[in-house]
């Protein structure tokens, strides 16, 4: 079984198109990964679904790095 | 009366020559230009079985399909994801008629640059898809990328972006004459001066579930389904309607002198346009196809030829029992005489009919055959039906010299456009 952390990353790397050695815990989707808004609202729906969970816009707001990605999933699950 | 003004319009303004110097294609017999005219000068069909979609309880369960289409090269595999398969084809059909016009495009000119793919429906398979998961997911599982993988400029967006063309860009969504009125327009927008060069065409992926299920209820689709390959079959005695195709069709359309001062490989001219429309019935045209007529006569005008320059007329010719009459009267009415020795085939009966992206491949098709010296065949024409009694090429390409050509694109709603191509020096 992945870890939280591995099962976030997985899904960066999908719907980023990155590398996996992009995806570091402090990286910034739209500063390092190249994501723009779309992308971002597109990546929440895929955390959304892996973790079957709801996450509220204005939660989903506040998740601009891969380490917070693993924080709200961690605190939620 | 309307041509006085037509003539005295002509004669005032400033006209800017418009010639083709690339060309793009991914259609149901090649997806590019070289293996879709190999194909057609062969008369293969491209036309099968439908195995991209369950087709149970479908009436028509044929279509010509892109087969073998990998866009991995031409599109980033993240924005491919973002595109609907109709902007797939536009981009990567556009890909190679950049590459084909041989065209470096720094800031200096780029804002000189424009693009004009439009499509007949747009992204009906992004539709249905995310109309399923709104009703079997829920609001909050539609993609962010619906809309704009689903929207009918999103191709010519594309192209501008992967380019950086930022002159004019537009689509137009004219059913059926989609393709043939955005290169009339782009070529429009380079003679009145707005933009130097235009990547101008169709794109069009209508077989999806509602594409096929819709037009087969419109009762516009060949239902042979046990004979994909003579499904098409336009003029023949036995057609029973047109068969969907899919596919897109670019055109790299540039001013003259523009075109003379890069060294660029001119294929032909655009020298004319004609456009109208029946305002007579939704899908059917006019039993004589005075609208049709009226189109070529204005591009004939438009391209200051008379009937007798014309050599080819790749026709609409979809294979449809009202429409292939139509034209045929159309094409009486307007060239007399001339019919003797005027040549006219419907590439459709190997391509299917590509809706939005028809009018497009057609040009290409067009200008291949007056470079080329070459007339596609019409295929599956067997036995002439009633009233269809032109030279319509059957069964095999002929070889013949042209000077000038037209192409016709008819759509629902009675929306018309004839385009002619002439060979520079002529």
């Amino acid at each position: 079984m992945s870890t939280i952390e591995e099962r976030v990353k997985k899904i960066v790397c999908e719907q980023l198109g990155v590398k996996e050695d992009e995806v570091t815990n402090s990286a910034s989707f739209v500063e390092d990964l190249g994501a723009d808004s779309l992308d971002t609202v597109e990546l929440v729906m895929a955390l959304e679904e892996e973790f079957e969970t709801e996450i509220p816009d204005e939660e989903a707001e506040k998740i601009t790095t891969v380490q917070e990605a693993i924080d709200y999933v961690v605190a939620h699950s | 009366m309307s041509e006085e003004k037509n003539t005295e319009w002509l004669s005032q303004r400033m006209r800017r020559r418009v010639v083709v110097t690339g060309m793009g294609a991914i259609t149901p017999v090649g997806n590019n230009v070289h293996d879709s005219w190999s194909a057609l000068l062969a008369g293969r069909s491209g036309i099968e079985a439908i195995s991209h979609l369950d087709t149970e309880g479908f009436s028509v369960s044929i279509c010509g399909a892109v087969k073998g289409f990998d866009p991995d090269g031409v599109i980033d595999k993240k924005d491919a994801r973002k595109m609907d398969v109709f902007i797939q084809y536009g981009v990567a059909a556009a890909a190679e008629a950049m590459a084909d016009a041989g065209l470096v495009i720094d800031d200096h000119c780029a804002h000189r640059y424009g693009v004009a793919i439009g499509s007949g429906i747009g992204g009906l398979t992004s539709i249905e898809q995310n109309h399923s998961t709104l009703l079997n997911s829920g609001p909050r599982r539609i993609s962010p990328f619906f809309i704009p993988a689903a929207i009918v400029n999103m191709a010519a967006g594309w192209v501008s972006m992967k380019y950086n063309l930022q002159g004019p860009n537009f689509a137009t969504s004219t059913a059926c004459a989609t393709g043939s009125h955005a290169i009339a327009l782009a070529a429009r927008t380079i003679a009145y001066g707005d933009a130097d060069l235009m990547v101008a065409g169709g794109a069009e992926k209508g077989s999806s579930a509602l594409g096929m299920t819709g037009f087969a209820a419109a009762r516009a689709l060949s239902t042979r389904n046990h004979e994909p390959e003579k499904a098409s079959r336009p003029w023949d005695a036995d057609r029973d309607g047109f068969v969907l195709g899919d596919g897109a069709g670019i055109l790299v359309l540039e001013e003259y002198e523009h075109a003379v001062k890069r060294g660029a490989r001119i294929y032909a001219e655009l020298s004319g346009v004609g456009m109208s429309g029946d305002a007579w019935h939704m899908t059917s045209p006019p039993e004589d196809g005075r609208g049709a007529a009226r189109a070529m006569i204005s591009a004939l005008e438009d391209a200051g030829l008379v009937p007798e320059n014309v050599s080819y007329i790749n026709a609409h010719g979809t294979s449809t029992p009202a429409g292939d009459v139509a034209e045929t009267r159309a094409i009486h009415q307007v060239f007399g005489a001339h019919v003797a020795r005027l040549a006219v085939s419907s590439t459709k009966s190997m391509t299917g009919h590509l809706l939005g992206a028809a009018g497009a491949v057609e040009a290409v098709f067009s200008i291949k055959s007056l470079v080329e010296g070459v007339v596609p065949p019409t295929i599956n024409l067997d036995q002439p039906g009633e009233g269809c009694d032109l030279d319509y090429v059957p069964h095999h390409a002929r070889k013949m010299q042209m000077d000038h050509v037209l192409s016709n694109s008819f759509g629902f709603g009675g929306t018309n456009v004839t385009l002619a191509f002439s060979r520079l020096d002529s």
